[in-house]
């Protein structure tokens, strides 16, 4: 029971920490509430498809189907993150200004609702296909129905606690300072979500390691600590990582990053700069 | 005027990838699941060199390779097969298992 748990409350955690960070950096929006649950609708139900293929996924490039496909799904996750923070930056003015006319509480606008639902979806996808297979499994070798349900109840529940734990503390953050920092968060997850990429890509031999463990911090903070863990999927902490994970991160993180400066200036400022 | 020392570092490049590719001249290994264990429980590979593991579940359930040191995860379908890139490695052992039946999937990975 505390095993299935256990596996539960590791797959749905960053789903959770996914979804709450987009909660955070979408509030006072309208409507958010349907997209985000419409992503959440739309991952659940693609899991249970990826799942039922995952057969013939698995068997597919090769035998590295599967790593192909994660990575495809992290790295779409990626770009529509980093498209969401050159969004707002664009857009951020208007958005500050409507947001005093209206006294903080909505916020009307067509902000990239989609690129956050489909972010949504997508991190459920990742790990939701994994947890339905295992799921699956468990129940048709007939190891205690009870117990199972009973364990994965526990893992979801204390998976989602902890994302609401991350929303209510991001709920704190003084309203005019809350989108710095899910700007900031969302850029370290997009890094993050980028090195995973790279370690499938790795896995299935399509690109080069460039060095293993570039270093090991692995006994000062293993990755499958409870700690850990949270670092690893909000900042992309990797106990001991390739040399392309290192890579991909730093490639990320500047991108998106120099595309939100370059984005910051608005038309006036470039006019008066030529 | 044309600088034909410019090709050097493109011909130093060409042969740095070509000694590098044909140092990696990758191992085969075959690994089953069955009865949620694998089998064999140790592998033994030569270090340094890159290592493609077959890997074949019997088992009619899916299982996850999973190995914190070799960082690396995969999901076998029951009756499917997948195959995984490792390496190349250093000398020392790896421990492997099977996140979906902890208690009884383990191995080990020596590299020598």
């Amino acid at each position: 029971m505390l095993a299935t748990g256990l596996i539960v409350f590791r797959e749905v955690l960053e789903a959770a920490l996914i979804i709450s960070i987009v909660m955070a950096a979408s509030r006072g929006v309208q409507g958010r509430g349907a997209w985000i649950g419409t992503g959440l609708l739309a991952g659940l139900f693609l899991s249970c498809v990826v799942a039922f293929f995952a057969g013939h996924l698995a068997t597919a490039a090769a035998g590295v189907g599967q790593d192909l496909f994660n990575a495809i799904v992290l790295l779409s996750a990626v770009f529509l993150l980093g498209w969401h923070n050159v969004w707002m930056q664009q857009h951020g003015r208007e958005l500050a200004r409507e947001m005093r006319q209206l006294g903080l509480a909505v916020v009307s606008g067509s902000r990239p609702l989609y690129a956050l639902a489909t972010v949504v979806g997508l991190a459920v996808l990742r790990e939701g296909s994994e947890l339905v297979l295992f799921l699956y499994g468990v129940l048709s070798s007939g190891e205690g129905t009870g117990d199972l349900l009973l364990g994965g109840l526990m893992g979801l529940a204390v998976g989602i606690s902890t994302g609401f734990a991350l929303y209510l503390g991001l709920l704190r953050i003084p309203h005019h300072r809350l989108f710095a920092v899910t700007s900031g968060l969302i850029l370290f997850l997009a890094a993050g979500l980028s090195a995973q990429a790279a370690a499938s890509l790795v896995q299935a031999d399509l690109i080069p390691s460039l060095g293993r463990a570039v270093w090991d911090t692995s006994s000062l903070l293993p990755e499958d600590s409870l700690f850990g863990r949270l670092l690893h999927i909000l900042v992309g902490y990797v106990a001991q990582p390739d040399g392309i994970q290192i890579l991909f991160y730093l490639i990320t993180l500047s991108v998106i990053f120099i595309m939100m400066q370059v984005c910051r200036l608005n038309p006036s400022e470039l006019k008066g700069k030529a | 005027m044309k600088r034909p020392f410019d090709l050097l570092p493109l011909l130093a490049l060409a042969g740095f990838i070509t000694a590098s590719s044909a140092a990696a001249e990758p191992v085969s290994l075959e690994l089953l699941i069955r009865d949620h264990h694998f089998i064999p429980e140790e592998l033994t590979v030569p270090a340094g060199v890159k290592v493609k593991l077959t890997i074949t579940n019997e088992d009619a359930t899916p299982e996850e390779f999973e190995s914190r040191s070799l960082k690396r995860e995969k999901i076998i379908p029951g009756k499917r097969q997948v195959v995984l890139s490792i390496g190349p490695l250093d000398p020392g052992i790896h421990e492997f298992f099977g996140e979906f039946h902890e208690a009884t999937a383990k191995g080990r990975l020596i590299v020598q």
